[in-house]
């Protein structure tokens, strides 16, 4: 139905007349009368099935009352509705004594007891008594359907939730219902597990214990949970939850319905990695390098920690020291650490991004568009990273968008990717010529190149590789800026809350609220005294400083160069001639390993604060335990390492930096700490405005491939090295290792067969690899992920190259 | 996965390309795959989840609601004595008893040659003929036990026309090109039906 069709009808329910949407289900309107009927497969985000019969309710179109499944039956003028006549509740006791002649009802050692909607409707609405006394039915007790899903077939109502969920909504029916009748049960192919990246969603809306979750299972009774609504700061997405602990530990998170960002789903790697918070490799005390054993960290206090910090700041001096990461913090503690850099060491050498993003003029400065945005626009223009894996609620978005709505997905890009199965076309170009072939198909014939030049679109634009340089990404920015000039952008920059922690200026070159250096805003210049005149050193350029011996000393700030920035080699380099290495980490990360002081942060969980999504909503991060150890929030390592080096931030709390954040960041007026604390934080506060003029700068031609070796491509998955999934037990073991993939005319062209060991060289590292024949990729290039437990992609990458090359021998 | 013969896939190819979309094809290519191997295996169902691109998750949940698609390997001759009311009146259970007794195996099973697979099944509609059986789902009416043992005797040494397990037919379906509607998507269809016009499309 176009939405031009919808008219308001009018029903009773209950005696009560609702308004209501000609088209929409019965169930949905009278949940937003106000009125709950029961049910069991209904579900507000997928299709109506009628499997469970449990919502059956008295229904009147005339023709005197019926009993219908309101979950299948829409709204019309007129109707009239029971949902508490004696037929209706004859009805429900009915199908409950029905559902529970197969279920085992072993609430007492189920997970779902005492929060599952069985165990309550059959309170609420059951017979209370049951008339079957044969022998139910048998099946083994729990079995895995994938690593992280066990599934207990006993108690499955056959509700569909899951297996439409894997097939309507993760587009992964690896689930099915199998057998019939009495026999019918869920089951994967033999062998074939359900390993879908949102497989744990199934298990948030099983009706019943049928579906339990690997780390949570026997971890905790509802009962005891405590709950805290926060937003994941896994990536970039920014899907609500809610963190959920026990005894001050986390052991859950679930998936909020929130409109505007996740629709209620999370991928599993959110939803599961809060194992890392709880890991028993956390860093809780400082420690500083031995000086007698260079090779040895030696355990300190905090007072001594900081005082070699800030020494170390102080020696260095302001040219002479860097700032690399901020995207893990919060808003606020990005803040504090902003202001830390330029108005008490006088730096603007700080970058929240670890070379593998987009310069912070095109994040900021073009122009924005909703989530919601593209999945209402006619076009989607992909220009980037495997949404799957990088950014994987919003390719679930997307993929809804285009299964459902009426939005073409395009895809322009050397590799495939999971976003492939539903785009309208996914056009294949060069590596890093991105831009070229999009020019050349708006000035063709091509009705593609009218739908996009007359339609609406949102380009969602990133890097497509890393191994390429941000020149490709540039380069495209600028012509969709020239020839699509209606084009909004969400930019597909990855990392936690590196969207915030650009808005508060950890990027050289800007300030707190979207604004150049050159220009700040007069309440910063009074509150911050003291701001750089000139652009400081990105990532990349900090790292090559130090490796020429520059810099001095380096803040990594929940950075760790040497697994995220694209060439290890110059990290590696940069680490080592660094004199003092200073990291605020959570976790012995091999960079902070490196270093020569450690302090131990907070982790997520145990701060609060507010985090900014890819669209730039704002929302709120919860603490809902007490950190370990002697661990500090970020904000307040900030503040301590001012007042050894004589400043004062004025900061004394969280609540006390958002108000300033609200005074001095222009983009940011308005969201007073009132509206942070209100429930208009539900939805997020979107934040769009911004004061940058982009100025994009010509692009540089791709170099030509010589022909003697392969182009480097390189992503991440989801499932890799990252350290909050290797910290995570459940998780670990789910990131494949490491092969480097070839088109199989390539590897025969050389002599090689697929799945042997081969020698990759490239102008950086020589290293032994196995090689995967791969009909997917394109000729003369070659794909291996970014960071795979082992050899990743950042030993072989040149990050002042446009593109690399790569070379493949046999042994 | 690669589990049919070379002329089986092209075969199931022609059966992919008479249906608007792929997924169509499921049914006749599981028929065709438990003709080619008296079952359906495991592989049989990845590779027809590669063919009409699904998975094979997706292809077993089609496959396991009927009852006469075989995911264990039966014998050559499926032998289905139905039990419903009428032939039950007519002696049904005896038959069953008798024939459990000649083929030495319980019903549901296969004999050790992998010659027969005695089943019990649901009615027939062949009610006024009963009791009744079906070889590999051809009917036989009126069955005494005498005329059990002589089906099996000839059966055993091959004297009859019923083909092996999961043959549904040796006349094999072709449709002339002047013949075939063509294969349209629902979505795709922009004129109404011939049927629908004035002069009923002459
Ligand atoms: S496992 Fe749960 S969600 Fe899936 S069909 Fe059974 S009851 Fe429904
Ligand atoms: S998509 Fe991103 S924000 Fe959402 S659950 Fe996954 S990691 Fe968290
Ligand atoms: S909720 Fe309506 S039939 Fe299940
Ligand atoms: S009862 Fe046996 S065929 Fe109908």
């Amino acid at each position: 139905m176009s939405e031009q069709d919808v008219t308001e009808v009018t029903v009773t329910v209950n005696g009560t007349e609702i308004e209501a949407q000609s088209g929409e289900m019965l169930i949905a309107a009278a949940d937003r009368a106000g009125v709950h009927i029961p049910r069991f497969c209904y579900h507000e985000r997928m299709s109506s099935v009628g499997m469970c019969r449990m919502c059956l309710v008295d229904v009147d179109t005339g023709r005197g009352p019926m009993l219908q499944p309101s979950c299948m039956v829409p709204v019309s003028e007129g109707m009239i509705v029971d949902t508490e006549s004696d037929d209706t509740k004859r009805a429900q006791e009915g199908i409950l004594e029905f559902l529970l002649v197969n279920h085992p009802l072993d609430c007492p050692v189920c997970d779902k007891g005492g929060e599952c909607p069985l165990q309550d409707q059959t309170l609420a609405y059951g017979p209370g008594e049951s008339r079957f006394i044969e022998e139910k039915r048998h099946y083994e007790k729990p079995i895995p359907i994938s690593d992280l899903v066990h599934l207990d077939r006993e108690r499955c109502i056959l509700c569909d939730r899951c297996t439409r969920f894997a097939d309507e909504i993760a587009g992964d029916p690896l689930i099915q219902f199998t057998e019939r009748g009495n026999s019918t049960q869920v089951l994967t192919f033999p062998d074939e597990p359900f390993s879908s990246y949102f497989s744990g969603n199934t298990v948030q809306i099983c009706p019943v214990g049928a579906l339990t979750a690997a780390p949570y299972r026997f971890k905790a009774r509802p009962w005891d949970l405590e709950e805290n609504e926060s937003t994941c700061t896994t990536c970039s997405m920014g899907c609500r939850i809610s963190v959920q602990s026990s005894r001050n530990e986390l052991v859950r998170y679930l998936g909020v319905d929130v409109e505007s960002v996740n629709h209620g789903w999370l991928c599993d790697k959110g939803r599961f990695n809060f194992e890392a918070v709880n890991s028993d490799e956390r860093l809780t005390s400082p420690f500083v390098r031995d000086p007698d054993n260079q090779r040895q960290l030696l355990g300190t206090d905090w007072g001594s920690a900081l005082a070699s910090s800030a020494e170390a700041i102080r020696r260095a001096g302001p040219q002479k020291v860097g700032i690399i990461g901020g995207s893990r913090l919060t808003n606020e503690d990005a803040y504090a650490w902003s202001k830390f850099a330029r108005s008490v060491i006088g730096t603007d050498n700080v970058d929240a991004q670890l070379g593998d993003g987009l310069p912070a003029e095109l994040v900021l400065g073009l122009p924005p568009a909703t989530i919601a945005d593209a999945c209402e626009a006619d076009t989607v223009l992909v220009i980037g990273p495997d949404l799957k894996e990088e950014l994987a609620i919003l390719h679930l978005r997307l993929r809804g968008a285009a299964t459902k709505g009426r939005t073409q997905v395009v895809q322009i890009g050397a590799a495939t990717t999971g976003s492939d199965s539903y785009a309208q076309r996914s056009i294949r170009c060069q590596t890093g010529e991105a831009a070229k072939t999009l020019s050349e198909l708006l000035s063709s014939d091509d009705p593609l190149a009218k739908q996009l030049s007359d339609g609406s679109v949102v380009v969602i634009l990133g890097r497509s590789s890393v191994a390429e340089s941000v020149d490709p990404a540039v380069a495209t920015a600028a012509v969709i800026q020239a020839e699509l000039p209606h084009a909004t952008f969400l930019v597909a920059v990855r990392r936690g809350n590196v969207r915030g922690a650009l808005d508060m200026g950890l990027a050289p070159g800007f300030l707190p609220g979207r604004t150049r250096i050159s220009n700040p805003s007069a309440s910063l210049t009074e509150k911050w005294k003291q701001i750089p005149e000139k652009s400081g050193l990105g990532t990349s350029e900090m790292l090559q400083a130090a490796a020429a011996g520059q810099i001095e000393t380096l803040i990594l700030l929940g950075a760790d160069p040497l697994s995220d920035f694209p060439d290890r080699n110059l990290a590696a380099d940069a680490i080592q001639k660094t004199k003092t290495v200073i990291a605020i980490d959570n976790f012995a990360t091999s960079s902070v390993a490196q270093a020569d002081i450690v302090l131990p942060a907070t982790a997520y969980g145990e701060q609060s604060g507010t985090t900014t999504n890819i669209e730039g909503r704002i929302s709120r991060v919860a603490q809902k335990i007490t950190s370990p150890g002697s661990t500090r929030d970020d904000w307040m390592i900030a503040t301590e390492l001012a007042w050894r080096l004589g400043g004062d931030l004025e900061l004394t709390s969280k609540e006390d930096i958002w108000r300033e954040i609200e005074q001095v960041a222009p983009s940011h007026a308005g969201i007073t700490l009132e509206r942070v604390q209100s429930s208009e934080m539900f939805e997020g506060i979107l934040v769009q405005q911004s004061s940058i003029d982009l100025a994009l700068p010509v692009p540089k031609d791709t170099p030509v491939a010589d022909g003697y070796g392969l182009r480097l491509i390189s992503g991440r998955k989801l499932w890799d090295a990252a350290t909050t999934t290797e910290q995570s037990p459940s998780l670990r073991h789910l990131a494949e290792s490491p092969s480097i993939k070839v088109h199989p005319n390539d590897l025969q062209r050389l002599g090689i067969p697929s799945g042997t060991e081969v020698r990759v060289i490239s102008t950086r590292a020589t290293e032994n690899l196995t090689v995967t024949a791969d009909d997917n990729v394109q000729r003369g290039t070659a794909i291996l992920p970014f960071n795979q437990p082992g050899v990743g992609a950042n030993r072989f990458i040149d990050a002042t190259a446009v593109i690399n090359d790569i070379r493949i021998e046999t042994l | 996965m690669t589990f049919f013969t070379d002329e089986n896939l092209a075969l199931a190819e022609e059966i992919i390309g008479r249906y608007p979309k792929p997924r169509s094809a499921m049914i006749p290519l599981l028929h065709l795959a438990q003709e080619q191997e008296g079952w359906v295996t495991d592989d049989a169902m990845t590779q027809i989840g590669e063919l009409v691109g699904t998975t094979s998750a997706e292809v077993l949940g089609t496959c396991s609601f009927y009852e006469m698609f075989k995911r264990h390997p039966v014998g050559k001759y499926v032998i289905n004595i139905c039990t419903t009311m009428s032939c039950a009146l007519m002696g049904a259970g005896d038959l069953m008893k008798h024939a459990e007794s000649r083929l030495n195996v319980k019903s549901g099973s296969t004999t050790p040659d992998g010659l027969f697979t005695l089943e019990g099944a649901e009615c027939q509609a062949a009610c006024t003929e009963a009791p009744c059986l079906q070889v590999n789902y051809r009917h036989q009416y009126r069955v005494t036990t005498d005329q059990f043992d002589e089906l099996i005797d000839e059966l055993a040494l091959s004297d009859h026309d019923v083909p092996d397990h999961g043959v549904l037919s040796q006349i094999r379906q072709h449709i002339p090109e002047d013949r075939s509607v063509g294969a349209v998507p629902p979505e795709d269809v922009k004129v109404a039906p011939v049927w629908f016009s004035e002069d009923g499309g002459s």
